[in-house]
C-alpha cells in the first residue's frame, strides 16, 4: 500500500447490539459498518458515498473514536489507534479532527464563538491569553470570519458562518486529517460552494487530509481524489475520482451516478432507478447485498459473498460479475 | 436536525439573563411569588429588629388573647406572642427549604450528570438507586431519623433533601439525555476534553433550567413537608418555633382561639404557594416546551 498513507483502516466493523425484554437480552446486530477497508493519502481527500443508514457516519465517527469499534484496526501515520484509551488516545486527538453536518448542533449555544474555536487550544496546549487571542484571531481570518464577530454568540451567525465556525475549531488543533461528516448538507447551495470551496483552499494551504462523507456526488466529485462507494455497512466500489464517475464498474455506483441531477432541462438520459429499499443492516439478505435490488443479479449473487477485488491498480470493486 | 430544542436553545441570546427576568416579572403568578418570597426573606433575615417580642418569653397575663393593639395577630395558650414566632417560623421555614433542596442539588445533579454522561451499566445503577430512594417519601425518611438523632433542624433537612435528591438527579438526566448527543459533545470529546470538563462547561449549562424550575417547586414542597414533620411531632422540637409545631400547639385549643391554627395555616399556605407560582412562571419562561405540563 502507499507509504504516505496518513490513515489506515483495515477491516473495520461496527456492530450496535439490539437489545429486547426486561433484561436487555442481545437479540441482534445492527451491522452499521461491516469490515470496511481504505486508506487516506496525504493532502488527500476520500469521498464516501451512500445512502442514508449505509453507514458512512458510523465509519466517521468510529475513525475518530466517538464509537468504539467492534473490530479492525485504524492507523494514524504509523500509530494504531484501535485500542487507545482516553488518556493514551488524548495526544493523537490532535491529529484528527471532526467537522459536524448541522452547524446548529454543533456549537453550544451558550458560549461565544471565541470560547467555541479556542476552547481545544487550552485543552492541549497551555497558551496564555494573549497567544489563545492571537491564534484564534487567526482561526477566523483563516475561515473568513471577521474578527469583530469573536464575541457574538452561535445564533447571531449564519448557517454558513456557523460552518465556518465549526471548521475554525476543528483547524485550531492543527490536525493532519479532518473528516467532515456532511458538512454542507445542512447548508444553502449557494453557501455550499463557497465551504466546499474553503475546505479545497485549507486543503492546499495547510496540507491536510480529509475524509468527505457525503450523499451528494456532485459535491463529492468537486472535492474529491478518491471515492468509495458505501452500501448497507460495506465498501462496494473504491477508485480515483475519474474511475467512479467515468468508468463506473458497481452496479450500485451505475445506478447513483444516473440519479445525479443534470442542470439542463433538455438533456435527456436513461436513469436506472433501483428498485425496492435498502434490506435492514440487522438481518440483511445472504450472498451480495446488493442482489435484492440489482438488475443484473445471478443465482451466485444470492449464494456467496463478493470479495474486494482490483480492476486496476487504483480501482476496486465488489461484483462477482466484473 | 431542525427539532424544536435546537432552534430553542439558538434563539437565546447574550442578554438571556435580563431577557428571562423581564419575561418573569411580566407574569402575574411570578410577581406575587417573588414579592411573597421576598417579604418572607426580609421578615427572616431582620426578625430580631421587626419581632416585636421575644418568639420564646410567655406572658401568663395574655393567654390566648385575639388580635390586639400589643399582639397583632393575637397570642398562644403560654402567652407567646404569635407574630413574633411566625417570623421566628418563617427563619426555620426558609433554611430548611433552601437546605434540603441543596443538599437535593448538590447531590442529585452531580449523580445525573454522570449517568447521563456515562451511559450504560453506570447509568443504570445510579438510576436504579434513585429509583429505590423515591419509594421512601420524605415523611418516613424523617420519622426514621428522628427516631435516630431526634428531632431537629439537622434531621428535618436531611431528611426533606435526601428526597429530593433522585428528583434532581431525574431531572437534569432527562434534560442531558439531548444534550449528551449533541454534535458539540462529540466535537469536544474528538478534540481530547476531559469528560469533567465536558459536563462542567457544556453539558451542565444547558441542561441547568430545569433543575432551576424544579429547585423552585421543591422549596415550597419542602416548606410543606417541614409543617407536617412538625404538626404530627418528628419535626423541629418546641421550643423553637416553627409553623409547623405552632399548628401542632395550636390544634387542642381550636375551639378556644381558631386564629392560633389560622396564622400559621395562612402563612404555609401564601408561602407555597408562592413557590408553586414562581416555579411555574420560571417554567414557562425558561422551558416553553413544558408549558402547562402538570408537575
Amino acid at each position: 500500500m502507499n507509504s504516505t498513507a496518513v490513515i489506515r483502516v483495515k477491516d473495520l466493523k461496527k456492530y450496535f447490539p439490539v437489545r429486547k425484554g426486561v433484561f436487555g437480552r442481545t437479540v441482534g446486530h445492527v451491522h452499521a459498518v461491516d469490515g470496511v477497508s481504505f486508506d487516506i493519502n496525504e493532502v488527500e481527500t476520500l469521498g464516501l458515498v451512500g445512502e442514508s443508514g449505509c453507514g458512512k457516519s458510523t465509519v466517521g465517527r468510529t475513525l475518530i473514536r466517538l464509537l468504539e469499534p467492534t473490530s479492525g484496526s485504524i492507523y494514524l501515520g504509523n500509530d494504531e489507534l484501535t485500542h487507545l484509551h482516553s488518556k493514551d488516545l488524548r495526544p493523537h486527538r490532535k491529529k484528527m479532527q471532526m467537522i459536524f453536518q448541522d452547524p446548529f448542533a454543533s456549537l453550544d449555544p451558550r458560549m461565544t464563538a471565541r470560547d467555541i474555536v479556542g476552547e481545544l487550544l487550552d485543552v492541549h496546549d497551555g497558551l496564555t491569553r494573549k497567544e489563545k487571542d492571537r491564534r484564534v484571531a487567526e482561526l477566523f481570518e483563516r475561515v473568513g470570519l471577521r474578527s469583530n464577530q469573536m464575541d457574538n454568540y452561535p445564533h447571531e451567525f449564519s448557517g454558513g458562518q456557523r460552518q465556518r465556525l465549526g471548521i475554525a475549531r476543528a483547524l485550531s488543533l492543527r490536525p493532519q486529517v479532518i473528516i467532515c461528516d456532511e458538512p454542507v448538507s445542512a447548508l444553502d447551495v449557494s453557501i455550499q460552494a463557497q465551504v466546499v470551496n474553503l475546505l479545497a483552499e485549507l486543503q492546499a494551504e495547510l496540507g491536510l487530509s480529509y475524509l468527505f462523507i457525503s450523499h451528494d456526488l456532485a459535491v463529492v466529485k468537486h472535492i474529491s481524489h478518491r471515492v468509495a462507494i458505501m452500501y448497507l455497512g460495506r465498501i462496494v466500489e473504491i477508485g480515483t475520482r475519474r474511475d467512479l464517475f467515468e468508468n463506473p464498474q458497481h452496479p450500485y455506483t451505475e445506478s447513483l451516478l444516473s440519479a445525479v441531477p443534470i442542470p439542463d432541462p433538455k438533456a435527456r438520459r436513461k436513469v436506472r432507478v433501483l428498485q425496492g429499499d435498502v434490506p435492514s443492516p440487522i438481518n440483511r439478505p445472504k450472498g451480495c447485498h446488493f442482489h435484492t435490488r440489482c438488475p443484473y443479479a445471478t443465482d451466485r449473487c444470492e449464494r456467496e459473498d463478493p470479495v474486494m477485488h482490483d480492476i486496476t491498480s487504483s480501482h476496486a470493486v465488489a461484483c462477482h460479475l466484473r | 436536525m431542525t427539532d424544536i430544542s435546537a432552534t430553542e436553545l439558538i434563539r437565546e441570546g447574550p442578554h438571556r439573563r435580563t431577557q428571562t427576568f423581564r419575561k418573569l416579572i411580566a407574569i402575574p403568578q411570578a410577581v406575587y411569588g417573588l414579592v411573597v418570597i421576598g417579604i418572607t426573606l426580609f421578615a427572616a433575615i431582620f426578625a430580631p429588629w421587626i419581632a416585636p417580642f421575644d418568639p420564646e418569653s410567655m406572658d401568663f397575663d395574655n393567654l390566648l388573647v385575639g388580635i390586639s393593639e400589643s399582639h397583632w395577630l393575637g397570642s398562644d395558650q403560654m402567652g407567646r406572642d404569635t407574630l413574633s414566632r411566625l417570623i421566628s417560623g418563617a427563619q426555620i421555614a426558609l433554611i430548611v427549604s433552601l437546605g434540603a433542596v441543596g443538599i437535593g442539588v448538590l447531590i442529585g445533579v452531580p449523580l445525573g450528570l454522570i449517568s447521563v454522561y456515562f451511559r450504560g451499566f453506570i447509568d443504570d445503577v445510579i438510576m436504579r438507586f434513585m429509583d429505590s430512594l423515591v419509594v421512601f417519601p420524605s415523611l418516613l425518611i424523617a420519622v426514621g431519623l428522628a427516631a435516630a438523632m431526634g428531632g431537629s433542624l439537622i434531621s428535618v433537612i436531611l431528611a426533606i433533601g435526601i428526597a429530593n435528591v433522585p428528583w434532581m438527579a431525574r431531572v437534569i438526566r432527562s434534560q442531558g439525555l439531548s444534550i449528551r448527543e449533541m454534535d458539540y459533545v462529540a466535537a469536544a470529546e474528538a478534540g481530547g476534553m476531559s469528560h469533567i470538563r465536558i459536563i462542567v462547561r457544556h453539558i451542565l449549562p444547558n441542561s441547568v433550567s430545569p433543575v432551576i424550575v424544579q429547585s423552585t417547586l421543591s422549596m415550597g414542597y419542602a416548606v410543606l413537608t417541614e409543617a407536617a414533620l412538625g404538626f404530627i411531632g418528628v419535626g423541629i422540637q418546641p421550643p423553637t418555633p416553627t409553623w409547623g409545631n405552632m399548628l401542632q400547639q395550636a390544634f387542642p385549643m381550636l375551639d378556644q382561639q381558631p386564629l392560633l391554627s389560622i396564622v400559621p395555616g395562612i402563612a404555609i399556605f401564601l408561602l407555597v404557594l408562592a413557590f408553586n407560582f414562581l416555579g411555574d412562571a420560571l417554567r414557562d419562561v425558561l422551558d416553553p416546551r413544558l408549558k402547562g405540563v402538570i408537575h
